[in-house]
């Protein structure tokens, strides 16, 4: 009968590709932030190597998450760890996890508004605002004070966040507890937070896909999904008082300080930094790697891996506007990669 | 010609002779012929007994996984308006006020036009019309969800967004469901979207209520004078519960879907007056948390939801099959 | 005697009404038919731009960059519909052969009852479960958690179609069966089952093309893949979860790859019915 014919070859085809083949797999999945470089990486490593890290960008909640519960090989995040996921992670998988940074971005507010071209200005105490539902116009006189030249509208502010959860979050509700004390009692930092207003957009993609479709809207997003879909975002005045535009140099600039007093956990916020030249929304990003890999030779692939993102692969970012690390990170980098075992 | 029984060779006569009329007889008719029955019953019923089995174990599950969340907010969980992670405090209500009025608002805009097309089918249309029309109704049903979310996002919400938000705020802004900005995602997109998908169920399934009432009613209301109109008005009338059943099978469809909703109601936590605000279903929060709650806590809390979910499905979806099979089974 | 036909108003109102809503009842009908027709315009349209051979032989490039395909995506698809059914569909059928056979107990009626139950399972909760039952032991995202997962969705309908279509099966049939002395297994094997044939393959028709249009309960559970992968230990691509990751994106090209890969989904599930009403025509004709 042809059906059993059909069934059988259904079968047999389902059993065959169960064999894996010998190509080394490693997955991995976490932040949406560095997904740009990190697909990039992943890419040119396994046209160099052949070896496949196949990552997905499941949002840092998911990666710190999927790296406790030991479903995947390595996680990233932007957002770190706490002390309790850290202690869960450990007793779970039996390892510590550590937090090894691979690349630094800035945080940009990006916004939709035909007629008003790129840079438009923002205060910490405005954007608090905005994202508190306490500003709720664009033409709002706090932000036409700021920005005299540009012709704002009267449509309503359509505010952007993350419904997953995210390290871009957390980079930015951490730089609004530091610069708002409302924000700080009502919402505080995390990668989840309880948003006062806003439509919710899953991952860096959801959130500029939202910002690019919605005449009328503001959202926060890493630098390299702003520019790579021409979206215009703004300048922000930092600590010393002065408007900075996101660039690769304001972002170093902003972890300079940060590079000379890093922790032993390589854990840091670089958020409302010092100095004139710093852009105030900025952040590592962090690989979660186990400390003990139980794969052989997944462990070795992976140190061989992270080696090659610290030097090779750090002359990737300047295109894909990231920041590369700066020189002390890296050999820190280095030291806490080789405290891998496998 | 002689007949092959596992116990030998007999004539037909024999065979038929031994009164083999009834599957009791057959199986005490010879101890032999037991084993292939046997084997054959005890191998469908061990797979029966995996589906048992395998709902149970769900349940079972569900029901662990939630009770750390059952347990720390009690009712409050389905009266708490608060989603708040950091703050590890869960209410449910948002989402089940979300998943509610956009199933309700899909059902309300489903309704009129499936019970038109249904009419239209069963009652009016000629029969070469009436089968490529039904085919591709039906065809509507089968499109994958992910792709009515496609279409969603790159089509409806933008029309949504310049034609019809501004179109209802311009003439019935006074309604307090038509305030708020045009965003376009929101709470009527969401309505809208799961419109076109039970609009397909909910007629199909009218259009085989309508077609089981029998004939003589038809004909005996028009051979009292009745128009065609009131004819069908009486049909209907007739099939109310078998459509009350449709409706709600298109409910249940609408409150367990997924991702077609994720696209385009704006995943915001909120209760409000406006179908012009975004909103969230229970499904949606479950697709967008579930692999990175990393608290026991909030995993436990989207169980909850997942396990009140699945309740408000089973309970709709059994009314729904008990009124639909009661209806079409009367045409027999 | 001649009856003079003499209409009052209220005949004329009457047939206005009539006439008006009979007018309404076919407009419905074209109304229903505008998004159907719009969601098929759009995407073929949208969808048909990409539709070259890159798309189904190449592998998708990384993000930002134009170009690439998803020929990882649709063997994916393939491969995730064929371990759910191959898990799904024995349990399913042989469910409903024992509920059309044996099933007149109290056993029989709780199975029935709870496949009624599991055919309200949402999908996402679908996902959920074979998150727990799978991944986390496996300590593995994998193509055989998105299998299972696409199983529990298939089970109820499955079951449900072949316990209907062996009912319909005339008992005469059976009886003949016993007469001629076939066993009873090989009766219902041989002669119930092969009567109720096609309908219980539209029924599986109907299972396999709604898991291959599933996305949320591939999630958790086959999550994604970058890479070409036939493995059912390792995390599988989709065309369905391509859809969703490109769709929500900013980048147009993978927009409008998203609306290509819809157009192969809907193309794909449509050559399945297609292709098991083929392997399935019965040489013996149904009445």
């Amino acid at each position: 009968m042809k059906f059993t014919r059909l069934v059988a070859l259904l079968t047999v085809s389902v059993l065959g590709f169960s064999l894996s083949d010998a190509q080394l797999k490693l997955n991995g999945a976490g932040a949406t932030f560095p997904y740009v470089i990190y697909s990039k990486w992943f890419d040119v490593y396994h046209q160099k190597t052949g070896i496949e890290f196949n990552y997905q960008s499941i949002g840092s909640g998911g990666g710190i998450k999927q790296v406790i519960e030991g479903t995947i090989d390595f996680g990233a995040s932007d957002g770190p760890m706490t002390p309790e996921q850290l202690n869960e992670a450990a007793t779970k998988q039996g390892t510590e996890v550590l937090h090894i940074p691979t690349v630094m971005g800035a945080v940009v507010l990006t916004y939709n508004l035909p007629g008003v071209g790129q840079g438009l200005k923002l205060t910490p105490d405005v954007l608090a605002d905005i994202y508190l539902g306490q500003i709720t116009t664009w033409n709002d006189p706090k932000l036409t004070s700021l920005n005299p030249g540009m012709n704002l509208p009267s449509q309503q502010i359509l505010v952007a966040h993350r419904s997953d959860g995210s390290g871009t979050t957390f980079i930015f509700t951490d730089y609004l507890t530091k610069v708002s004390k409302m924000w700080e009692e009502k919402v505080r930092r995390g990668t989840s937070v309880n948003w006062p207003v806003g439509l919710g957009g899953k991952g860096n993609e959801g959130v500029s896909g939202l910002v690019k479709q919605t005449p009328g809207s503001i959202g926060y997003v890493e630098l390299a999904y702003a520019v790579k879909n021409n979206l215009p975002y703004a300048k922000l005045r930092n600590k010393a008082g002065s408007f900075v535009e996101p660039k690769l140099e304001s972002v170093t600039a902003a972890a300079a300080g940060a590079a000379k007093n890093m922790p032993a956990d390589l854990r840091v916020s670089i958020t409302n930094a010092d100095g004139k030249d710093s852009y105030p929304i900025c952040g590592f990003t962090w690989l979660l790697v186990y400390k003990h890999m139980r794969d052989k030779s997944k462990g070795a692939a992976l140190v061989k891996f992270l080696r090659w993102a610290m030097t090779d692969g750090q002359s990737y970012a300047k295109g894909l506007l990231y920041a590369p690390l700066p020189k002390q990170v890296v050999s820190l980098c280095e030291a806490k990669i080789r405290q891998v075992t496998f | 010609m002689l007949v092959e029984t596992p116990e030998g060779e007999i004539s037909p006569a024999v065979g038929a002779s031994r009164g083999v009329t009834s599957r009791a007889s057959a199986l005490k008719a010879s101890p032999k012929r037991n084993l292939g029955d046997v084997v054959f019953k005890y191998t469908t019923l061990v797979f029966a007994v995996v589906v048992l089995f395998l709902i149970l174990l769900m349940a079972y599950e569900m029901y662990a996984d939630s009770k750390p969340s059952i347990l720390k907010f009690g009712w409050g969980f389905l009266t708490g308006t608060t989603w708040d992670p950091v703050q590890e405090n869960y209410g449910a209500l948002p989402f089940v006020f979300g998943t509610i009025v956009s199933s309700f608002l899909a059902l309300l805009i489903a309704l009129p036009l499936s019970l038109g097309i249904a009419v239209f089918l069963s009652e009016m249309a000629p029969s070469w019309l009436e089968r490529p029309l039904s085919f591709l109704i039906e065809l509507l049903a089968g499109i994958p969800s992910i792709v009515y979310g496609l279409w969603g996002i790159f089509v409806l919400v933008p029309w949504v967004r310049t034609s019809i938000e501004p179109l209802l705020s311009g003439h019935l802004g006074f309604l307090p469901i038509f305030r708020g900005a045009p965003y376009g995602f929101g709470m009527l997109a969401a309505g809208l979207i799961l419109f076109v998908m039970i609009l397909p169920i909910v007629a199909s399934i009218s259009r085989d209520v309508l077609k089981a009432v029998p004939q003589s009613q038809r004909e005996a209301s028009l051979a009292i004078g009745a128009t065609k109109w009131e004819s069908i008005r009486l049909i209907l009338k007739d099939a109310k519960s078998g459509i009350l059943g449709a409706c709600l099978l298109g409910l249940g469809r609408a409150i367990g879907e997924t991702m077609a909703v994720t696209m385009v109601i704006g995943n915001t936590p909120a209760i409000s007056a406006s179908l012009f605000d975004p909103g969230y279903t229970m499904a949606s929060v479950i697709a967008n948390e579930f692999t990175e709650a990393t608290t026991s806590m909030h995993i436990s809390a989207l169980f909850e939801i997942a396990l009140l979910l699945f309740l408000i499905t089973i309970i709709v979806n059994m009314f729904a099959r008990l009124l639909v099979w009661s209806a079409t089974r009367r045409k027999l | 005697m001649k009856a003079a036909f003499a209409p009052s108003l209220r005949y004329y109102r009457r047939k206005l009404t009539g006439g008006l809503m009979l007018t309404l009842s076919a407009l419905s009908a074209v109304v229903a038919l505008i998004p159907l027709l719009l969601i098929f315009f759009y995407t073929i349209s949208q969808g048909f731009d990409y539709l070259n051979l890159d798309f189904f032989i190449k592998m998708p490039k990384p993000v930002g960059e134009m170009g690439g395909g998803m020929a990882n995506a649709i063997v994916g698809t393939l491969v995730l519909v064929a371990t759910g059914s191959v898990i799904g569909l024995p349990i399913g059928i042989l469910t409903g052969i024992y509920l059309a056979e044996f099933g007149h107990n109290k056993f029989a009626s709780t199975v029935r009852f709870m496949t009624e139950v599991l055919s309200g399972v949402p999908s996402i909760v679908a996902g959920v479960v074979a998150y727990g039952f799978v991944v986390i032991p496996m300590r593995h995202f994998s193509a055989l958690a998105g299998g299972v997962a696409l199983a529990v969705l298939m089970i109820p309908t499955v079951t449900r179609t072949t316990e209907e279509m062996i009912r319909l099966v005339p008992q005469s049939y059976r009886e003949a069966g016993l007469a001629l002395g076939i066993p009873q297994w090989k009766t219902t094997i041989q002669i119930v089952l092969r009567t109720a044939f096609r309908g219980i393959v539209t029924g599986i028709l109907l299972a396999v093309a709604r898991i291959a249009g599933e996305t949320a309960p591939l999630l958790f559970t086959a999550l994604g893949n970058r890479f070409w992968s036939t493995a059912l230990d390792q995390p599988m691509a989709s065309l369905t979860a391509f859809i969703y990751d490109y769709a929500k994106s900013p980048f147009e090209d993978w927009n409008k790859q998203a609306w290509t890969a819809a157009l192969v989904l809907i193309i794909l599930i449509s050559i399945l019915s297609l292709l098991l009403r083929v392997a399935t025509r019965s040489r013996y004709t149904q009445r």
